[in-house]
């Protein structure tokens, strides 16, 4: 993880570069093409850029782990979904209605406990079947998916409690309360995986399973703790994105899995394992989000930002090809 | 035939074992899922989701992925209902094909000639589709003008010999890619490249460009399976084909096939597509709701594969530590 070489800083630092230029880029295009008068760069946008980046972001974190650790996830979309249900719903329930607004923590932790239960469930099977991830995740997409309809069928789940959209809405030094989620997730995912032993071990997993085993790693345990550790961030971020909205739609969080896995990749982190960085996930994350409210400002249709966003997934793809010369055990035809 | 053989056996084939218990419970539950009425019901709905999972083995077998074809199956069905009240259907069939074949194309050069990580190659595609559809459309549904007039609707709504079409397109394809697959030197190849590219390469096969033709196969049957979609409602949402191609990955590997490629057979991924179709046509028989069928596959797919590594390995649980 140490930069200092050309190629690693060009690898670390072009996310943020590229967050930059886009940053540039819609500044100057918005002052000819955008239709509003406020600035792209209007601090209140920021703001709001920021807090959109939130949801997406918080799960993103936790995918950098899992992938870095050689595992993929692809049920995050359907547990954000189950969690939010469990969050809105556990509110109306008769056994709390005793609790007033202490209900809000309860339902909290609730929903938080359902999220680490449903990533345990996943690790479980990886650990203990020798399934691989990407097929063990895709089933639960769609269990977790079924789970979702047979809680409430194709009705949507709402509440709303007010204060916990007031403190959801609320501004602490201007930030709002999803951005310090997701800014404090960022931080303590950072400082596990560079400064302590599990982050370690989570890179030598992702790098060489067999001689993390002979080091002496417990791969199973190490692979059910990270899966326990998206599926809780997954059900952060719903807690974060209903505590506001307060309703959900028995298909929201489609989609989610495909968005975090690219917001994850553009920042750099390696498909196969043993690399990557949660600094520039959050780059990625907001490059993405950047990349949809600018073509938004500058007027360009909200259908070329998927066009746009797949194309650029390729293109950094076959840059970082390029670029890293390392790891090529395949033959050069 | 030893007690561990005869385990293997179970294991190796359990998903057929598995198959029949089914048919057999949802048929002494229900007497009306045995009719021919329902079969034939069930493999004709499952017919479009069996066409693409026909083209997606391809892809799996030579070692990669097709994450795109759920996108590109709305591109091609948004393009021919488009195309047909502007050059009618007898061009807007090969027009649409050519489009769609292109963006096949596309996939294949960028994952076989590129070699570049199909995984995200095509979840890249899936975006950048979806928006070249949207942009195509400009967001709205499309619908034929006149639905009474055309012949189109007899790809998704006609019937031959007493057969629905679109059983007989996915019977007669699948017939097709299986002989193209097990008894052609192309289909050797495309289980050399997937089971160990480097000693494929020694061997003189162009890897670079079977995989491409995999894809392109892969387009081909997404295309069809766009035509009997088309054919079918005669109109179209932008997102018609959303979520298909995790759907249709999850019939592949319940028929078998291994994500590491080298593995799997189009006979049984027709198995999987129809235990698919079966399982949820079942639980709807017997009163369940139809997301019932989520959590139902979820444990198949997962006891499938699980039963089927652990024939391989020899024991039940991981050596994972």
């Amino acid at each position: 993880m140490k930069s200092g070489t050309l190629s690693s800083f060009l690898k670390n630092g072009a996310i943020w570069a590229f967050v930059v230029s886009e940053l540039i880029f819609f500044s100057v295009a918005g002052q000819f093409l955008s239709l509003s008068d406020s600035a792209f760069m209007d601090p209140g946008n920021m703001l709001l850029l920021l807090k959109q980046s939130a949801p997406i972001g918080i799960i993103a974190v936790g995918m950098t782990v899992i992938m870095i650790n050689g595992n993929i996830d692809l049920s995050v979309g359907a547990t954000f979904a189950l969690c939010g249900i469990v969050l809105l719903d556990s509110m109306t329930w008769p056994i709390f209605a005793g609790l007033g607004d202490w209900v809000i923590p309860v339902s909290c932790l609730l929903a938080l406990l359902t999220g680490v239960a449903l990533g345990a469930i996943n690790g479980l099977i990886v650990w203990k079947t020798g399934v691989d991830a990407f097929i063990v995740t895709l089933g639960a997409m769609l269990g977790f998916r079924g789970l979702v309809f047979m809680y409430n069928g194709e009705n949507p789940t709402s509440h709303l409690n007010w204060t916990l959209v007031d403190f959801a809405e609320a501004q602490a030094l201007g930030l709002h309360t999803a951005t310090w989620v997701l800014l404090i997730v960022t931080g303590v995912i950072w400082y596990v995986m560079t400064r302590t032993v599990h982050g370690r071990n989570a890179f030598a997993v992702g790098d060489n399973r067999e001689a993390a085993v002979n080091a002496g790693i417990r791969v199973g345990p190490h692979m059910l703790i990270n899966f326990m550790l998206i599926g809780f961030l997954s059900a952060l971020s719903a807690v974060v994105f209903y505590a506001e909205s307060g309703s959900v739609n028995p298909n929201d969080g489609q989609l989610y899995e495909l968005w975090v896995i690219t917001a994850v990749v553009l920042g750099g982190t390696k498909l196969t394992g043993g690399a990557g960085s949660i600094l520039s996930t959050l780059g990625g994350v907001l490059a993405i989000q950047l990349l949809r409210k600018g073509l938004g400002h500058i007027g360009a249709d909200t259908e070329t930002v998927n066009l746009a966003i797949g194309l650029i997934l390729i293109a950094v793809l076959f840059l970082d090809r390029q670029l890293n010369t390392r790891g090529k055990e395949e033959l050069k035809i | 035939m030893s007690r561990a053989d005869i385990g293997r056996f179970l294991a190796r084939q359990g998903i057929l074992i598995a198959f029949a218990l089914f048919i057999i419970g949802f048929t002494i539950a229900n007497g009306r899922f045995l009719s021919p009425d329902n079969i034939l019901g069930v493999v004709r709905s499952s017919a479009i989701l069996g066409v693409m999972a026909l083209g997606v083995t391809f892809v799996v077998i030579s070692g990669h992925l097709d994450l795109s074809v759920g996108s590109m199956m709305s591109f091609s069905t948004i393009v021919v209902l488009d195309l047909h009240d502007k050059i009618g259907p007898v061009l807007a069939i090969p027009a649409m094909f050519a489009m769609t074949l292109c963006l096949g194309a596309f996939n294949g050069f960028l994952v076989g000639y590129l070699k570049l990580n199909s995984l995200i190659v095509t979840l890249g595609m899936l975006s950048a589709i979806h928006g070249l559809t949207l942009t195509y459309s400009g967001g709205k549904n499309l619908d034929i003008a006149d639905k009474d007039g055309t012949w189109f609707d007899i790809f998704g709504q006609g019937t031959a010999l007493g057969i629905p079409v679109p059983i007989l397109m996915f019977l007669g394809i699948a017939a097709l890619l299986g002989i193209v697959l097990a008894k052609t030197p192309f289909g050797r190849k495309v289980y050399a490249v997937g089971g160990n590219g480097t000693a494929a390469t020694f061997s003189g096969i162009r890897r670079a460009h079977t995989v491409f033709i995999c894809y392109m196969i892969s387009s081909g049957c997404v295309a069809i399976a766009g035509v009997i979609q088309a054919s079918r409602s005669l109109g179209s949402q932008n997102t018609v084909g959303q979520g298909l191609e995790l759907d249709v990955l999850a019939a592949v590997i319940l028929g078998g096939a291994s994500l590491l490629g080298g593995s799997g057979t189009i006979f049984k991924t027709v198995i999987g597509v129809l235990i698919l179709g079966f399982i949820q046509n079942g639980l709807l028989l017997v009163g369940l709701d139809f997301y019932v069928q989520y959590v139902v596959t979820w444990v198949i797919i997962i006891l499938a594969v699980w039963l089927d590594i652990a024939a391989k390995r020899g024991r039940l649980w991981s050596s994972i530590a």
